[in-house]
């Protein structure tokens, strides 16, 4: 069984003119790091609030086909039952935090869905271990940075066990490094085993680390598969996407006929196919 | 003309924001603003607009002392778009989002409609005008704050994080926007965390760390200095950590690589031309 399963699923808006998804086919195996890309506008949140069942539950509108997350229809269950199987984080940590310190905000979770105090304690342990929060312990949010907001948001998220993380735009407030530390936690997470569903514009700091690329464009997915197939590909630039540095030099140098085989990601790896090249 | 004199400012009373900026904005001219989380940014970009008042040391508008002046009177040289735009955004329609800045400062309805509909349009918003901005994506959002203020095309330009949720296209956008606002002789101030859209578009970048501006100065320079990669956390772009592992093998390629097309050059000349 597919973790999440899109089975032609449409989605509009109430009041809406047009549709924000548009027979969206597709499934996500357990495991999976998929990055959502495509031009502002184009149904990614949207998309991301199918799998909790957001929508069309919290945010209604006309709907057709059905989307199953963890074998269960999100039509038919309530929103309670996915937020332990898909767990959402957002753009702007500010507006995701609750409470006022580190532990009570990872004990909220948990504590709403009834878990057993002395689980509860353990998790929150294990995740200020795992996010590197024991400095911030004593921390109100607002005297914490936009970096340190989101690590204690993912740990929150975390603390009911899911086994999708859902990240909307999760570093577009950070600056470069504090966007690369999250990252590099999502992908860990990720290599611990959980499934990761990604939306980024920033296709320079995660297509190393995505098994997976879904491009969307106007509610549709316009390509699926693997980032360097999909990258290399003119669709990109005709919808707006914003192609890796590295790739963008390779596909000049393409059309200058040098051909370097392999489709660059990064920087690095751009100079080492240079470098076999030469070598050639 | 802008001058900030030794601003001082703090939210708490315990923790310094801003500790003695000083800088000068001259008119026509455009720069980024760079910084960690938490640097103080959104705190001086405030200041600029008279949201916030300095607690010591001054603003000077056009040689005058802003605290003599109203936020409004201020307002009306240095328009502002927040870094959120769910703190500007009030009103029930795109429309009337926009539109009321325009009619706020004197244009007459059918003026201010024009300006409205030009604007959304160079932002990719047409067919909008009816929505209400809470039923708009987040990129969307955004791109409707900044329409209100930029419609009015304001003296002075004051842009927090204004490339947050957009995509390739809409950057180059905003980017075109501004270009032509600056060459009509708009002042344009952008903070932001992308790099690449500073090296494209801004001649000048301020550098700010820990409530304190660091460095002040060409772009180049400011971004080729190792304290401020460290203390503003960049990230190398990608480019250089290309050229500087191409450097590793080919003594060759020189030491300061930014741009796409020399990039490009350079490898077109290790593998011996195209
Ligand atoms: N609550 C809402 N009500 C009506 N339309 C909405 C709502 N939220 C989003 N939309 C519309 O649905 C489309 C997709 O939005 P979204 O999924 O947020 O895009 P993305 O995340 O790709 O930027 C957009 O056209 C947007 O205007
Ligand atoms: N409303 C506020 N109340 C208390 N402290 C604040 C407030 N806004 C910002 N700060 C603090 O002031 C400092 C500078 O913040 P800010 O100007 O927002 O930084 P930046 O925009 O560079 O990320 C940070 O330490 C931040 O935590
Ligand atoms: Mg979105
Ligand atoms: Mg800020």
């Amino acid at each position: 069984m597919a973790l999440i399963e899109f089975a032609d699923f449409s989605f509009k808006y109430l009041g809406a003119d047009s549709l924000a998804l548009k027979r969206i086919k597709l499934t996500i195996d357990e495991g999976e790091y998929v990055v959502i890309t495509g031009p502002s506008g184009c149904g990614k949140t949207t998309f991301c609030r199918a799998i909790n069942a957001l929508v069309p539950q919290f945010h209604r509108g006309y709907v057709a086909g059905n989307v199953y997350t963890d074998g269960k229809n999100t039509r038919e269950n309530e929103v309670a039952t996915f937020a332990s199987v898909a767990g959402l984080v957002f753009q702007n940590p500010e507006n995701q935090l609750v409470t006022l310190d580190v532990e009570k905000e990872i004990a909220f979770g948990p504590e709403n869905l009834g878990v057993a105090p002395n689980e509860i304690r353990r998790r929150v342990e294990e995740l200020i271990e795992l996010l590197d929060l024991e400095e911030l312990r004593e921390k109100h949010p607002h005297e914490m940075s936009g970096g340190e907001q989101q690590r204690v948001a993912i740990a929150a998220t975390l603390a009911l066990k899911p086994k999708v993380l859902v990240a909307d735009e999760p570093t577009s407030n950070l600056d470069p490094q504090s966007a690369e530390a999250i990252l590099k936690i999502i992908a860990h997470l990720n290599k611990r085993g959980m499934a990761v569903v990604l939306v980024e514009h920033r296709l320079d700091l995660v297509a190393k680390d995505a098994s997976r690329i879904i491009l969307m464009n106007k509610g549709r997915i316009v390509a699926d598969g693997n980032p360097r197939e999909i990258l290399a590909m003119d669709l990109c630039e005709e919808i707006g996407v914003g192609v890796p540095k590295a790739t963008q030099v390779y596909k000049r140098l393409r059309t200058r006929g040098v051909e370097l085989g392999t489709v660059p990601l990064t920087g690095v790896e751009l100079a080492e196919l240079v470098q076999e090249a030469t070598s050639r | 003309m802008i001058i900030l004199e030794d601003v001082h400012y703090s939210y708490d009373g315990v923790y310094t924001a801003l500790r003695g900026i000083s800088l000068q904005v001259d008119d026509g001219e455009r720069f980024a603003v760079i910084g960690a989380n938490g640097a103080g940014k959104t705190t001086m970009i405030k200041h600029m607009n008279g949201l916030l008042r300095p607690q010591k040391g001054r603003v000077i508008l056009d040689g005058q002392d802003t605290k003599f002046m109203s936020v409004a009177e201020i307002a009306r040289e240095v328009g502002l778009v927040f870094q959120n735009p769910d703190h500007q955004l009030f009103l029930d329609s795109v429309k009337k989002e926009v539109e009321f800045g325009l009619r706020n400062i004197g244009f007459t309805e059918s003026e201010a409609e024009q300006r409205r509909q030009k604007t959304l349009a160079s932002l990719g918003l047409e067919g909008f005008a009816e929505r209400s901005p809470f039923t708009l994506s987040g990129g969307e959002r955004k791109r409707v704050a900044l329409a209100s203020v930029l419609s009015t095309e304001p003296r002075f330009l004051a842009l927090d994080e204004p490339t947050i949720g957009q995509d390739a296209h809409q950057k180059n956008q905003l980017a075109q926007m501004l270009a032509e606002m600056n060459k009509r002789g708009r002042t344009v101030v952008v903070v932001t965390h992308d790099i690449e859209f500073v090296i494209e578009n801004f001649p000048r970048t301020v550098a700010m760390a820990d409530g304190q501006i660091i460095a002040d100065g060409s772009t180049s320079m400011v971004l080729s200095n190792d304290e401020v990669i460290e203390r503003c956390a960049l990230a190398p772009p990608q480019m250089t950590l290309a050229a500087r592992a191409l450097r590793n093998v080919f003594p060759e390629v020189g030491q300061r690589l930014t741009l796409l097309s020399e990039l490009e050059e350079t490898i077109i000349g290790i593998l011996g031309g195209a």
